[in-house]
């Protein structure tokens, strides 16, 4: 099996999907410079590098998409998708469902986001649940790079506005990746670790703390069950409520910021539909409400940590 | 339903600003009588929309923006079906759920209709590679006005249109104001139409109260997109009559401009323009504004008909 980085695997899924449909076209911020062999291969009309103005890249791919093109648009950092939002949220998202479904929008959003470059907050801000809160939008955010190239080819083959987020802390780390075509179906969780006594849900690179502190807990003789959500919206609740009837407890955890974060709707679904089956308190572990801070230390710290994760699930499989 | 054909004849012209207005008139008395929402209506400037939407192909593209109720009826709406839309009916080009503020037909070629003030100059550029890349001949006319020419979605859309050689025909309907704020009191220059210069955009400023005017503008103006495959800004100078958002009692307005700017109504202006070149006499026109009026009637009585949508179209068309 070959071994890509996240990075490369976004590469592999825009030339196999740009081989396979010629309205697939890719543009934005550095997107024809930094992968020139998409141009070697596609031409300087399919790949186009942007002005530095997201608003008119993401309005630009919005109205490419309601007419018959598949624009896959790069906007470096997830922060930048604030200069976005009009167009993704009250154009993308809603134009299909104000004309009456007479359009769709067939666009991928691709944006860096979290942790692990020290780049400070305005290029370090996790904003997935903006977006999983806006009605129309899909919002991907997988762990792996073969999950990636899976994921990715998917959303650019939807008809809908999605939100594909890139974790920087995991952009180089290597992973294998299957040979040939191989998609996932958004809104389908991996449980990447069986377990019968807590449930850890995690998207992201939280998914590895998740896996770490997993193994630590089983030296303990506590079996923890992970679940990388893989994609936020459509969200996958029966594989987590499936996994919390077996266990009984719940340990929801992600970098954003626990207040109003994507753990809240998820602690909410599972107290709604699962209640019964809790031995214990959800327990939702998150980053503060501070922006991201550029000094490595501090930047680490607002990530939750497998230590962290580990001592969560052990108080909640002492009560 | 296709685009209607441009108009073969001036008086088609004014029928068609005839028409405008009345339908614009019978949602101010429905919104009066509480049978309608308020809308933004485009009172005043009927002559910019029908000049422009006649000089266009049937495979041109339209966006548009809240002051939409020109643009589509003389590209061929049916005003019962705008109607019903307003209403939130069924029946509406969008089943009730635009409104009167966002209405798309894309069998019109009407598309992507927003409300947010300049995007639909965002989108325009991505419509224009579509029609480009995928090889179709129709050419895209944005419509905005002089508020969303402030906007920096003005700026950024004829940045790219003119790096990327796009099949844009951008018009900048001036209506002088910008919801409650007087055009003057927002813009750096007189005229939209100089800021197109500093992107290498040719322009042209035409009074938009005269839809010959306008017209004959606009046709040299989408010839040259055409054959060049590139932006061009044609701005029409207007102004709009009624206020932002019925009602609206237009306290804010200078009087003597109101004055001014009502003293020469395209429509008034157009039928006695034609009155005098012997092109119509008072007895056609009157019959003609009798045509309209019950045209106008029949389609309100549609729409009255037209039932409300179904409690499960609520959750409908959100995904494809």
């Amino acid at each position: 099996m070959p071994t890509l980085t996240i990075y490369d695997a976004v590469g592999a899924a825009l030339t196999e999907e740009m081989r396979r449909d010629h309205s697939v076209i890719a543009f934005g911020e550095g997107i024809a410079t930094k992968r020139h062999e998409l141009v070697d291969e596609f031409g300087a009309l399919r790949i186009r590098n942007t002005p530095l103005a997201e608003g008119i890249i993401a309005g630009t791919a919005v109205g490419a998409a309601a007419m018959g093109l598949r624009p896959v648009v790069d906007l470096l950092f997830a922060p930048f998708l604030c200069y976005a939002m009009d167009e993704l949220v009250n154009s993308a998202g809603k134009l299909r469902y104000l004309s009456g479904g007479q359009f769709t929008f067939p666009l991928v959003t691709l944006a860096m986001t979290g942790a692990g470059w020290g780049v400070g907050a305005q290029h370090n801000h996790n904003v997935e649940a903006w977006f999983v809160h806006s009605p129309g939008l899909k919002v991907v955010m997988p762990s792996t790079p073969a999950d990636t190239k899976a994921l990715l080819k998917t959303a650019i083959r939807d008809d809908n506005p999605v939100l594909f987020f890139l974790d920087i802390g995991l952009l180089y780390q290597p992973g294998e990746v299957p040979a040939g075509e191989h998609l996932l179906a958004l809104g389908q969780a991996a449980i990447v670790r069986e377990g019968r006594d807590v449930t850890l849900v995690s998207y992201g690179k939280t998914v590895h703390h998740c896996q770490q502190a997993a193994e630590q807990l089983a030296g303990q003789g506590i079996a923890a069950e992970v679940i990388d959500l893989r994609s936020l919206k459509p969200l996958d609740e029966a594989t987590i409520l499936g996994s919390v009837k077996k266990t009984g407890r719940l340990v929801v955890v992600h970098e954003a910021n626990r207040l109003c974060g994507v753990g809240a709707e998820i602690a909410a679904l599972v107290a709604e539909q699962a209640f019964a089956d809790l031995k214990a308190p959800i327990v939702r572990l998150g980053g503060p409400d501070a922006p991201a801070a550029a000094s490595y230390p501090l930047e680490q710290a607002s990530v939750p940590s497998a230590e962290a994760i580990a001592d969560a699930a052990r108080r909640l499989c002492s009560t | 339903m296709t685009p209607k054909p441009p108009a073969k004849n001036p008086q088609q012209l004014l029928e068609q600003m005839l028409l405008i207005r009345a339908y614009e008139e019978a949602i101010v008395n429905g919104s009066a009588a509480g049978r309608m929402p308020g809308t933004c209506t485009s009172v005043g400037q009927e002559a910019a929309a029908v000049g422009v939407v006649n000089a266009l192909a049937p495979e041109d593209l339209i966006l548009t923006n809240h002051r939409s109720a020109g643009h589509l009826l003389a590209r061929g709406a049916d005003p019962g079906r705008l109607l019903a839309e307003v209403m939130g009916r069924r029946d509406g080009y969008c089943k009730g759920k635009s409104g009167s503020l966002h209405i798309s037909a894309k069998e019109l070629g009407v598309v992507l209709t927003s409300t947010i003030v300049g995007a639909e100059l965002s989108m325009a550029p991505g419509v224009a590679l579509a029609q480009s890349m995928l090889g179709r001949p129709g050419i895209v006319v944005c419509f905005f006005g002089d508020g969303a020419a402030c906007e920096g979605s003005f700026h950024e859309s004829l940045n790219l249109a003119a790096l990327w050689n796009l099949p844009i025909l951008y018009v900048c309907e001036n209506n002088h104001w910008q919801a409650f704020v007087h055009r003057r009191e927002a813009m750096s220059r007189e005229h939209v139409a100089d800021w197109a210069a500093s992107y290498g955009i040719p322009a042209r400023t035409v009074d938009g109260n005269d839809v010959f005017a306008v017209l004959e503008a606009a046709q040299a103006a989408a010839a040259q997109v055409r054959e060049s495959q590139r932006p061009y800004l044609l701005e029409t100078l207007t102004y709009r009559t009624r206020g932002h958002l019925e009602p609206d009692d237009q306290g804010y307005v200078d009087k003597a401009e109101l004055a001014a700017w009502l003293a020469r109504d395209p429509i008034a202006t157009g039928r006695d323009r034609l009155i005098a070149d012997g092109q119509l006499s008072p007895a056609q026109a009157a019959t003609m504004a009798d045509k309209v009026a019950s045209h106008i009637a029949v389609a309100q009585a549609f729409a009255e008909a037209s039932p409300f949508p179904a409690a499960d179209e609520l959750t409908r068309d959100v995904y494809a």
